[in-house]
Order: C-alpha cells, then structure tokens, then sequence
C-alpha cells in the first residue's frame, strides 16, 4: 500500500510534467492540424533557460521560470511565423518535414552552442530541497511544487480559453478556420496566440524537469515530447482537458510499470498503449467521433 | 507493328541505361577510381534509394503516411544478421536476405492489419509508435545483444549485389505500379471513398502495399548487415524513419524516378557534408525548412523523370532563346 501511494505520487509529478507538454501539442493540432515536432525541443529550450537564469543570473525558481516561460513564448511565435505560417496552405506532410527540420535545427543548433554534455541544475536551498515523510510515503517539496504549479498553468488556459475574447476566438478557429474568418476573427493572430501559450507552458515544464531531474541535454526533448503527444491522443487530440487527463494517465502507468515490472519496457508499452488507443477509439477518451461526409 | 516499336523503345532505354550504369560504376571500381570511402556512400545511396522507393509505394502512391519505416529495415537488418552468423558462406547471405525480408513483410502485415485502418495523423503516430517498440524489443533481448548491438558481421555485399537488389526492387515497384492491384492502390490515394464505391477492398490493397514495402524495407535492412560490420538498435531509431520519409518528400511523392533521385542527392550531400561534423546536422535541418517552404511537392512532383521530360525542357529553353532573340531584333 505504501509502495503504491509513493508510485501514484511519482507518477502525479511525472504526469504533471507530461500534461503540460501535451497541451501545447494538442492546442496546435486543433486549430491547425499539425503535429508540431519542434514542440519538445521548445520544452528542451525552456529547460535551458531556467538553467541559465539559475546559474549565471542567480535568480529564484519562480522568476526563472517566468523568464523561461516568456522566452519560450517568443521562441514559439517565431517558429510559427518563419517555417509554418508560409506553410499554411501546402499539404499536411510538407508542414510535418519543416516542423522535423524544426526540431532538428533547434537540437543540433543547442548542440552546436552548449555543446553536447548534460548539465546539472544549481541544488535547490531552503524548503524547497526538503521532503516529508508521511507514514512511509516520501514526499518531495519539488513534487508539491510541480503539481502546484501546473495546476495553477492549467486553471489560467481554462480562463484564457474559456472566458476571454482570444480564447473564444480560439476555439472557434479550431472549429472552422474558414467560417472563423468570416466573422472577423483575426486567424493569424490566433493561430501566433495558441503558439505562445503552448511554448510557455511547454517552457515552464523545461524548467521544472530540470529542477526535479536534476540533468538536462541537448536531445532530453524527444522521449518526453513522444510520450505527451501519446497523451495527448489519448485524452483526444484537440481537447485541452483531454491533454491533461492523457498526461496524468501516461505518467502514473509510466511510473508503476517502472516500479512493478520492467523499466526497460516502460517506453514500450506506453506506446503499445497507444496503438491500442488508437485502434480502439481513434478520437481518443474525451474526443468526438467525427462522422465523414461524402 | 506500330505499337511494337512504341513498346520496345522505352524500354530499351531503360534497361540499356541500367547496364551502362552498372558497367561504368564497375569499371571505376576495378580501375580504383571509386575507393572503399567513395563505395560506402553508394552503398548507403543504394539502400536508401530501396527504402524511399518502397515508402514511396506506401506513402506516396497508396496514400498511407508512415513514420515508422526504419523498423521494418531493423527487422531485416537483424534477421538477416542472426542467419549469416551463423550460416556461413553465400547460402547463408541469400538465405539471411530471405529470412529479413519475409520477417519484415509478416510483421507489416501483423501492424497493418489493424493500423490501417487509421488515417492521415494517426496512422503516421501509430507506425511510429511500432517503429519504438521495435526499437525497444530489440534493445532488451538477448539473440540482439541488447544496445550494445550485434558486430563482427561479415560482409558480402559488393558493386554486383548491391547493383541487383536495388534494380531488382525497382523494378518489381514500378511494375507492380503498373499492375492492376497497384492501379488499385493510387485509386485509394486519390478517393478512398470513391475507390471503395468502384468496388475496390480499401483494407485488402493497403496492407498488400504495406507489406511488399516492408519487405522492400527488410531487404534494405539485410543489405545494411551484410555491408557494415555492426548493427545497433539505435541505428534504426525515429531519426532514420525521418531520414527515409525526407528523401521520398524531397523527390517527389508518388514519384519513382524522385525517390532515386532525392536518394542519390541527398546522399551527395550529407557525403560533402561529412567533414562538418558539427554544423552537419544543423545544416541538414535548415535545407530541410527552405526546400519545404519553396517546393513543397519535391524536386520532381508527381511526375517521373523521362527522356521526353528532357526534351519538352530542352524545346522550353530553346523556345525562350528564340524569344529573346527576336525582341532583341525588334
């Protein structure tokens, strides 16, 4: 029993990490239907900047993390506005071989620039570093912190989404493009606004892996970023709450089956998970079947 | 007797410039022009002119997109390797390329039997999602040798052999192309709607191109096994099945003659570029984005290179020489 709350406590934070990566993944698929691989090397971006902000600036968590955040939103706009948006009208595979050379190009330039060596972040000090025991289960400050704060991102995007007037445009761009512009929404605005929010939260989950994990590297973006656009299909692509359910579910499965089976095969059968999803029920848990019209 | 003359002459010109090919290619080698260095990248171009032809005819001409070709050629490449260490000789190679080969086309048909039913999006993270577990099988198990990989392969492939494979298998896609269950696939391509309404049986002729590409796809791989001396899982990874996708792309999708060609130019770039070890990949991605943004249907399109395709070019420009001419007289 002690050993399964700690695997569900771990597996919280790990999820949490996931869900935040899955709903810049899920957002851009709605509204443009684009898998958008650089998206984890934005995450792997965020994770450098807090870095940087920690170790050369000396600055706290929270505005690392705020700076990280901005900067990936920036890096997320640009992305957008340089290689997809000439991109809009082409067809689907071409989008998804820049949104590769994308990622390739941020990977390999943060290679080129940092070079290819993990590094570690600063220890945390003061209550942060502490962890509590309760009835045999050991829970980190850091844990606390992590579903704190992605709960908190998460309760934000629900607002933004849902009672601002860029959130209505969103959704209803997601809808229909077409008829969204018919009614003097501003696509291109939008389209460049669901970006930023992704990259930032995709930037906050950099820098809160970094802290948790201790370790980051050039290429520390591509595992992750697989696995929360699995969770993201499995919540349904497209749905935000979905994104957050399919990241929870990935980490606590990704984390018992290191802690009962294998944890070689951890990767495998999130993946297996996958297919089966997919097979299953293509729109994925909270997804709308979609008839096809003829 | 018309028609007769018509038929042959294509052909001809195909099959001659085939053999003058491989007859220049052998004399360089025989004379030393080509060293072992140069002969390398022809292997790596061969091979991967076999898999982009073979994701060509899934991707391109059945309409299917699949990221997870680089785990069909690691079945093959590590089939093929665990028959030649321990068959000796050229029985054990052929076997070793029979073995990867049909082991990649029947697991195509396991993960396309119920995967094809996907489409677009989803089939593209489904394959992908196979292609890891591949991956990760192959990490864990023992007859692999785990990530460490299995090394100490002996080698067969030479110009001849490799020349055969890769002729071989082109020509079985183009004329299974021409074929009616190959008509029947670009109909899926075009309206899998309307092809299912002209009584065509969409799943049957989407796995049957699945799995004659992943047996392409497992020859490819066996090549790679009895060429270099080591095989590692990681060598097969998401990276390749990019690599795979990029050169069908970059050539022209649904074009043969594009894949072959993005193969062969692609390999001559990433061969100049191998002496840039850092700023390599860097580069590679940003060629990537620019020839996507400016030809987003590929260097050749749709349509096959031809004979006529240079002539129709050469007539263009003789035409725009004319013009010129005559404004400037004017």
């Amino acid at each position: 029993m002690e050993q399964f709350m700690q695997q569900v406590i771990n597996g919280l934070s790990l999820g949490s990490i996931y869900a935040l990566i899955a709903l810049g993944y899920t957002m851009v698929y709605g509204i443009i239907k684009l898998i958008n691989f650089a998206h984890c090397d934005v995450y792997m971006i965020g994770a450098y900047v807090g870095y940087a902000c920690m170790t050369f600036l000396h600055l706290g968590l929270i505005p690392s993390l705020c700076i990280s955040m901005l900067a990936c939103m920036i890096l997320g706009v640009v992305i957008e506005k340089v290689a997809y948006k000439p991109l809009r009208n082409a067809t689907r595979i071409a989008a998804l071989i820049t949104a590769i050379g994308v990622s390739y190009l941020l990977e390999y330039g943060m290679m080129y620039f940092v070079k290819a060596d993990v590094r570690t972040y600063p220890p945390l000090e003061g209550i942060l570093s502490q962890s509590f025991h309760i009835g045999g289960v050991t829970l980190k400050a850091m844990q606390i912190l992590i579903v704190a704060v992605t709960v908190v991102l998460m309760i934000l995007l629900q607002i933004i989404v849902k009672k601002t007037r860029i959130g209505k445009a969103m959704r209803a761009t997601s809808q229909d493009q077409d008829a969204a512009e018919l009614m003097g929404i501003n696509v291109n605005t939008t389209i460049s606004f669901t970006f930023a929010l992704g990259s930032a939260l995709a930037g906050a989950a950099g820098i809160l892996v970094g802290v948790y994990y201790n370790s980051i590297d050039p290429l520390m973006g591509f595992l992750p970023g697989l696995k929360a656009f699995v969770a993201a299909v499995f919540g349904g692509i497209g749905v935000i709450p979905g994104a957050m359910i399919g990241g929870y579910f990935i980490g606590i499965v990704e984390t018992f089956v290191s802690g009962y089976g294998s944890s070689m095969y951890k990767d495998a059968i999130v993946f297996a998970i996958l297919i089966i999803v997919l097979i299953v029920k293509p729109s994925g848990l909270l997804g709308k079947a979609t008839r096809e019209k003829v | 007797m018309k028609v007769k003359n018509l038929m042959e002459k294509p052909a001809f010109r195909k099959f001659g410039g085939i053999i003058v090919l491989y007859a220049v290619v052998q004399l360089l080698i025989s004379v030393g022009i080509l060293n072992d260095y140069y002969f390398a990248t022809i292997v790596t171009i061969g091979i991967n002119v076999i898999l982009a032809v073979s994701l060509n005819l899934i991707t391109g001409f059945t309409g299917q997109f699949s990221l997870g070709h680089a785990g069909f050629m690691s079945i093959g490449a590590y089939f093929c390797a665990i028959v030649t260490l321990r068959v000796p000789g050229i029985p054990g190679f052929l076997l070793g390329m029979l073995a990867g080969g049909a082991a990649a086309a029947v697991v195509g048909l396991l993960v396309g039997l119920p995967t094809l039913r996907l489409k677009g999006d989803y089939l593209a993270i489904a394959t992908l999602g196979m292609a890891e577990i591949i991956r990760i099988v192959f990490q864990n198990i023992e007859i692999t040798n785990g990530a460490a990989g299995l090394s100490n392969l002996p080698k067969f492939v030479n110009w001849s052999w490799l020349f055969l494979f890769v002729a071989g298998i082109t020509v079985l896609i183009v004329n299974f192309l021409h074929s009616s269950i190959g008509r029947a696939c670009i109909s899926i391509r075009e309206d899998e709607i309307a092809a299912e309404s002209m009584g065509i049986n969409i799943t049957r002729y989407k796995v049957t191109s699945f799995i004659i590409g992943a047996f392409c796809a497992g020859i490819a791989g066996a090549l790679y096994a009895t060429y270099f001396p080591i095989i590692k899982p990681d060598t097969f990874g998401f990276a390749k099945s990019v690599d795979i996708l990029v050169i069908v792309v970059f050539g022209g999708l649904g074009s043969i003659t594009g894949s072959i060609v993005g193969a062969v130019v692609l390999g001559l770039i990433s061969m100049l570029l191998a002496s840039w070890t850092d700023l390599r990949m860097v580069i590679y991605a940003i060629l990537l984005i620019v020839i996507m943004i400016f030809r987003p249907q590929g260097l050749m399109g749709s349509r096959e290179f031809s004979l006529a395709m240079l002539k129709r070019a050469g007539e263009q420009l003789n035409g725009l020489f004319h013009k010129k001419s005559k404004k400037e007289e004017n």
